[in-house]
């Protein structure tokens, strides 16, 4: 007792993880609260406005913050701005959607599966390194203009991360609790629903978080690159503004997309904190 | 904790509660990477008893939990254990998405409990552990001591014959720790079921068991056994106590002694 020696024969049995709860240092309620999104808008703001007075583009290529707002004011009333909007929302829920049933599909498939695991996981990073748009051109080759083009690529892009956050929620569940599952009982599919799916979950919303960026991002890639007639979305809208040098709608539609992303992502954020917090693995 | 005795001799393997290691050995890695983790270990546990192993660092203790468990099979030797095997752990692994009752609904569950006598079961398994007020918290909610009575309640819903506690209180402070052998003591002496006690600590092991097994290291294996009769409730400050743990650390340290040098330079 007094030699503290490890040695391997302990090792296979001693692996408990302390799952001691990390408080994260509690920061002052105004550092957490909406003054410092505010501060970052005001900040922006500034700079832009700066850059206008500055004079270094005329007016009419890059207008101030408050033309544009008028401009949006403007955009946001007409129902075309809606029918956009609506489209390009509809097709993100249906490519994300696709992305999260597949992902998670082929993240648990792979998590089961030793060879498996070592043949996708590899492929699932390659996929994950190649910047989706890169996909357009075959996918337009191969389906034509039109919406299967953009929901392969989207699917494509969001997918690797949905099985990636699979795989690694899946990995980091505690040796422990796989012993305790066994020793409960819990086998197969019993020991994935009670234990190692609710113990992978934060983990596994992290690659939801990743993948929906992902799709946000090739989806407007794809609104940009494919136009559909008579289905106007909102990424054809920043195309045709610039095409017809229309300055102000262009940043009026940044500001849109901007925003629709931003939300998403407060979303996804928002019930990852809850999830933490019931773990006590975040501060309320 | 006599029942042991009860039938015919050739009967005694098939008891509910009996534990019995016979000549196990248990072999980790391979050519030169390769661990004797235990050696002809041989321990025959009655139903009801209980029996604290202890010993230094790697002797085997948390290995020959494993092979009792199932979690391992042994290189060599059987183990049987009968009437199904229960395993506390040194950090209570409670999961941390569940409250304290959810937690022992679990165990239920995977027998096959249905959903409102599990309920009930639960907050009665809760109670008897003295944390009926806590049933809704969260496992980040409770102190160390409570995780291990939520633990604890946990390991009595599985109603099995033999319960293993690998260092179940390692973690806690000593205060904390006299609480948990009284309630662990009283546990036992309710349920009846068979104990394996793991610990590093000489006193805590001859406060509670029938019996204490020593191990020594390198490979692992049984070196001595104190049958301990004094009446419970036992004192951890009693004379008699504190003699008979003295006798166990003297041994101890004699085994320690032997495998000093060895220790330093191997690693």
């Amino acid at each position: 007792m007094t030699t503290p020696t490890t040695s391997l024969s302990e090792m296979p049995a001693a692996d408990e993880v302390a799952e001691a709860p990390a408080r994260p240092s509690r920061g002052s309620a105004w550092a957490r609260g909406p003054i410092p999104i505010l501060l970052a808008v005001v900040i922006v703001l500034a700079i832009w406005q700066i850059v206008v007075w500055s004079g270094w583009r005329p007016d009419y290529l890059l207008p101030g913050p408050m033309t544009v707002f008028a401009e949006l004011g403007h955009i946001v009333a007409q129902p075309e701005f809606w029918r956009a909007l609506g489209r390009t929302l509809v097709r993100a829920v249906a490519g994300f959607g696709l992305a999260v049933l597949t992902g998670t599909a082929i993240g648990l498939a792979a998590a089961r599966s030793r060879t498996l695991r070592a043949a996708i996981g590899s492929l699932v990073t390659g996929l994950q390194t190649m910047p989706s748009v890169v996909w357009f051109p075959l996918a337009i080759l191969l389906l034509g203009l039109g919406e299967s083009a953009i929901m392969f690529v989207v699917v494509l892009g969001a997918a690797p991360s949905v099985a990636n956050g699979v795989l690694s929620g899946v990995d980091q569940v505690a040796p422990a609790y796989f012993r305790l599952g066994r020793v409960l009982g819990a086998e197969g599919w019993r020991l994935y629903r009670y234990i190692v799916i609710p113990a992978a979950l934060p983990s596994y919303l992290g690659g939801l978080n990743q993948g929906w960026a992902f799709a946000w991002r090739s989806l407007m890639a794809g609104e940009l690159l494919v136009v559909i007639p008579g289905a106007v979305a909102l990424g054809n809208r920043l195309a045709f503004a610039q095409e017809f040098g229309d300055a102000a709608g262009l940043l009026a539609y940044m500001l849109v997309i901007l925003v629709v992303g931003m939300l998403a992502d407060a979303g996804f954020s928002a019930v990852a904190t809850r999830i933490r917090q019931r773990r006590g693995l975040a501060v309320r | 904790m006599t029942a042991a005795a009860s039938t015919a001799s050739g009967a005694a393997v098939s008891e509910r509660g009996r534990l019995r290691l016979s000549g196990v050995s248990k072999v980790f890695g391979r050519g030169d990477a390769q661990v004797v983790a235990l050696e002809g270990v041989d321990l025959d546990i009655a139903p009801g008893e209980f029996v604290a192993v202890v010993g230094g660092s790697g002797c085997g203790k948390s290995t020959m939990l494993s092979l009792a468990a199932g979690l391992e099979q042994p290189t060599s030797g059987t183990v049987t254990a009968n009437g199904g095997v229960a395993l506390m752990f040194q950090e209570s692994t409670l999961l941390p998405w569940l409250t304290a009752a959810q937690n022992v609904e679990l165990a239920l569950r995977l027998r096959g409990v249905g959903k409102d006598e599990r309920r009930q079961r639960a907050r009665e398994l809760l109670a008897k552990v003295r944390l009926g007020r806590h049933v809704d918290q969260r496992p980040h909610e409770l102190s160390g001591g409570m995780r291990q009575r939520v633990a604890l309640a946990r390991v009595l819903a599985q109603e099995s014959a033999i319960v293993l506690m690998d260092e179940p209180l390692g973690a806690l402070d000593a205060m904390t720790r006299d609480q948990m052998h009284d309630l662990i003591e009283s546990v036992w002496q309710e349920a009846g079921f068979t104990v394996v006690f793991v610990t590093h600590n000489v006193r805590e092991a001859v406060r509670l068991a029938d019996r204490s097994i020593l191990m020594g290291s390198r490979p692992g294996r049984v070196i001595h056994a104190q049958p301990n009769t004094l009446p419970r409730p036992r004192r951890l400050d009693s004379n008699l106590l504190v003699e008979m743990a003295a006798d166990l650390t003297r041994r101890l340290k004699e085994e320690v002694a032997v495998h000093d040098d060895a220790d330093y330079f191997t690693i």
